[in-house]
């Protein structure tokens, strides 16, 4: 913010008709280095785009969704939907060791999923409210029902195939958990992004895939970790689909949204997303490559759960970063908005402090 | 459950095709009485705030009036530094926050306006403080063109042009006609009021913090301690007995004015008008504009700067309007997973003779 112009400079006595004075806010003037957005380390490769804010301060409201509650149902939610796809692949198959323990991971990780969910709650004991209305305006109503049908469903899926009772009932059930899986792992999605986060909202096209991408990538992983190397090869097969997809889309999206994609690749999350892909990487080698070692099998799909859950942490704190930065809610905006009324309505005129720059 | 619960939940739950189109029909139209969309047939017209900052005085009187009125709790005994504001924000425990902005930046030729030979204040002090906003002149506070400096009679006694403005915003719930925060609830604790506002039920509200991100002002957030979201109600208990909001009701110079909308708009537009008579251009009014990205604001401002300097998104959108959009991704994504599964099983079986 340079003080170059003098304040004032050009106001008459006759007040601001047809002027344009120096408007140099001085909000933001003394406020501390880590509220304007600067950051070290790698330089930008165009200069930081400048704004106008209240001291600083965010524009949005950081969600208050907390970690582990609510990274961890987003990557049990698709680790769930994934296995649940195996599990009835599986059984079609004839691979009864891949059968269990998808049908088992499906159950332990929805479930789990559930309870993070409402653990996440600000009253838990109303957890039950969620079922109070069906509302397609919110995804975390679609979840609710979804999450409501699907887990009873895994739960019965996984007790047939652990106890060996009621087969008919537990393929039915394995049918509807396969049908509802790929929603799981997917709605979730368009939960985070059907806010105002710009990191989460921005991504919305690509997003979806990222999920599912990682969700079949870990339900691959779970698959070579913990089933017998003769019958792993349809995991080790979604794994390195899944990792593709997650890769592709996760690329496109952060090419695509540009400066608001800064923290995917900065501070917290940036560090979660890079571990995500070298993980990503390890287990799809090893998966690939170590094709006849138990051992290999287990280590990649172990990476490939790993994976998994960094790409959920890494973008639930670049959410978090881009919602509590007032440069990614301004900046997009104002560009919007510039480019909506080139040089100035009747009222509004155009703004000094905000300079074009958009890497 | 509230009267409007059932009714949306009945409405919802048996013809859900139905739902499927016309769920995102609110969050879709241009200029729409929210009300209405809502299921209310017969309602009263559309309630809202017109806040002129261009006289708000930083007071605070409306942070006050809501905090007792409303039972909000205190909100954090800090100093912040940033001028006058030690609130900082709107938050669950603030639902009116007077901003502070100092600029070096006269306002105008200031007026101090303390000459008041011909005002007998005591014909004056019998009307009461209630002067209606057509006639504030009326107060000796406001006489001839205050706000705006350039009156004709030239610059008083005092006065010098000052290379210093101050700028006072006393910032609310939008009560948004496309509002992401009721879309978004997934109990159906948030409606909409037969006022066309937008409330949080508290019995209802199970904390799940779904509204606080949705919202693009960053206007409701959760109540420590209590778990639940909370925000400005515009009074309902108070609309419902046809009285006016407390801020309304307690803000001394008409910077909060309350009323039927369509009302407000036009006063907001004789306002603006007025003002940019008198010379002061960087008036503007915000979200006053039943075409922007949520549908125009129930509580609409008259700004003397950019939104930004205020705090205020500049180009705020509800996030539900791209939600068709993201369902389709989702679907898509979805049959992607689901054709990934079946071509890595297709895959094995191939190449399934090594096995």
């Amino acid at each position: 913010m340079s003080e170059s112009e003098a304040p004032g400079q050009g106001v008459t006595r006759e007040g601001l008709r047809g002027k344009r004075p120096g408007r140099h806010a001085m909000t933001g003037v003394n406020i501390p280095r880590r509220w304007r957005g600067r950051r070290r380390g790698e330089q930008p490769m165009v200069p930081p785009a400048e704004f106008t804010s209240y001291y600083g301060k965010p524009v949005i409201s950081q969600p208050v969704w907390q970690a582990p509650d609510i990274p961890g149902y987003l990557f049990l939610g698709g680790l769930a939907g994934g296995a649940s796809l195996l599990a009835a692949g599986a059984d079609l198959t004839g691979r009864p060791a891949l059968g269990r323990v998808s049908k088992a991971g499906a159950f332990a990780a929805g479930g789990l999923s559930l309870a993070a969910l409402v653990h996440d709650l600000g009253r838990r004991a109303r957890f039950l409210n969620m079922l109070r209305v069906f509302k397609v305006t919110s995804p975390m109503s679609v979840g609710s029902w979804l999450l409501a049908g699907y887990v009873p469903a895994t739960g019965v899926a996984a007790l047939t195939a652990l106890t060996g009772r009621l087969r008919p009932v537990g393929t039915a059930a394995t049918a509807a958990s396969a049908l509802l899986g790929p929603a799981v792992a997917s709605y979730t999605a368009a939960l985070i992004s059907d806010t105002a986060v710009p990191a989460w909202h921005d991504g919305y096209p690509e997003m979806p895939f990222v999920f599912t991408g990682s969700g079949a990538m870990a339900a691959g992983g779970l698959g070579l970790l913990a089933t017998p190397a003769a019958e792993n090869v349809p995991a080790r097969n979604l794994a390195l689909l899944g990792t593709a997809m997650e890769l592709a889309a996760s690329e496109r999206m952060t090419r695509r949204i540009g400066m608001v994609a800064e923290p995917y690749s900065e501070g917290r999350g940036g560090a979660y997303m890079k571990a995500a892909k070298a993980l990503a990487l390890l287990g799809a080698a090893g998966a690939a490559l170590g094709r006849r070692s138990r051992v290999a099998a287990a280590l990649s799909g172990a990476a490939l759960l790993a994976a998994s859950a960094a790409t959920r942490w890494g973008i639930y704190h670049a959410g978090m970063a881009s919602a509590g930065d007032p440069k990614y809610t301004v900046v997009p905006q104002r560009q919007r908005l510039n480019g909506r009324a080139p040089s100035g309505g009747s009222a509004t005129a155009p703004m000094p402090q905000t300079a074009p720059g958009r890497p | 459950m509230s009267v409007v619960d059932v009714k949306r939940a009945a409405k919802v739950a048996p013809w859900l095709p139905e739902v499927l189109h016309g769920g995102f029909k609110g969050a879709l139209a241009g200029d729409a009485d929210p009300a209405a969309i809502d299921g209310y047939a017969d309602h009263p017209p559309r309630m809202g705030f017109f806040t002129d900052t261009s006289v708000c005085i930083g007071c605070k009187a409306c942070e006050v009036a809501c905090k007792e009125w409303n039972h909000v709790p205190e909100d954090g005994l800090k100093f912040t530094g940033m001028s006058y504001d030690n609130t900082g924000g709107l938050s669950a425990d603030t639902w009116r926050h007077v901003a502070f902005i100092e600029q070096r930046k006269p306002l105008a030729w200031q007026d101090p306006g303390v000459s008041h030979a011909e005002v007998n204040v005591f014909a004056l002090a019998g009307q009461g403080s209630g002067a209606s906003p057509e006639q504030p002149a009326m107060t000796p506070s406001a006489t001839g063109s205050s706000a705006t400096g350039s009156s004709a009679t030239g610059p008083s006694a005092t006065g010098p042009d000052g290379q210093l403005r101050w700028l006072m915003s006393s910032d609310v719930c939008k009560h948004c006609t496309h509002a992401a925060c009721l879309d978004v609830c997934p109990t159906g604790s948030l409606f909409r009021t037969e006022f066309g506002t937008v409330v949080v039920q508290e019995d209802i509200c199970n904390g799940c913090g779904y509204c606080i991100p949705a919202c693009p002002y960053g206007v409701i957030g959760q109540r420590a301690g209590d778990g639940r979201a909370w925000k400005c109600t515009l009074c309902y208990d108070r609309l419902s007995d046809g009285m006016e909001p407390a801020c309304a009701k307690a803000c001394p110079t008409d910077s909060i004015q309350f009323g039927p909308l369509e009302e407000l708009r036009e006063r907001a537009a004789r306002r603006l008008t007025r003002l940019h008579e008198a010379g002061v251009t960087d008036a503007r009014l915000y979200g006053a504009d039943p075409g922007d990205g949520v549908g125009g604001d129930g509580a609409f401002f008259l700004l003397l700067d950019e939104p930004e300097v205020y705090g205020l998104p500049p180009d705020p959108v509800v996030t539900t309007r791209d939600l068709p959009s993201m369902w389709r991704h989702v679907g898509a994504a979805a049959a992607a997973m689901a054709a990934a599964a079946v071509g890595a099983f297709a895959a094995a079986v191939i190449g399934g003779r090594d096995r």
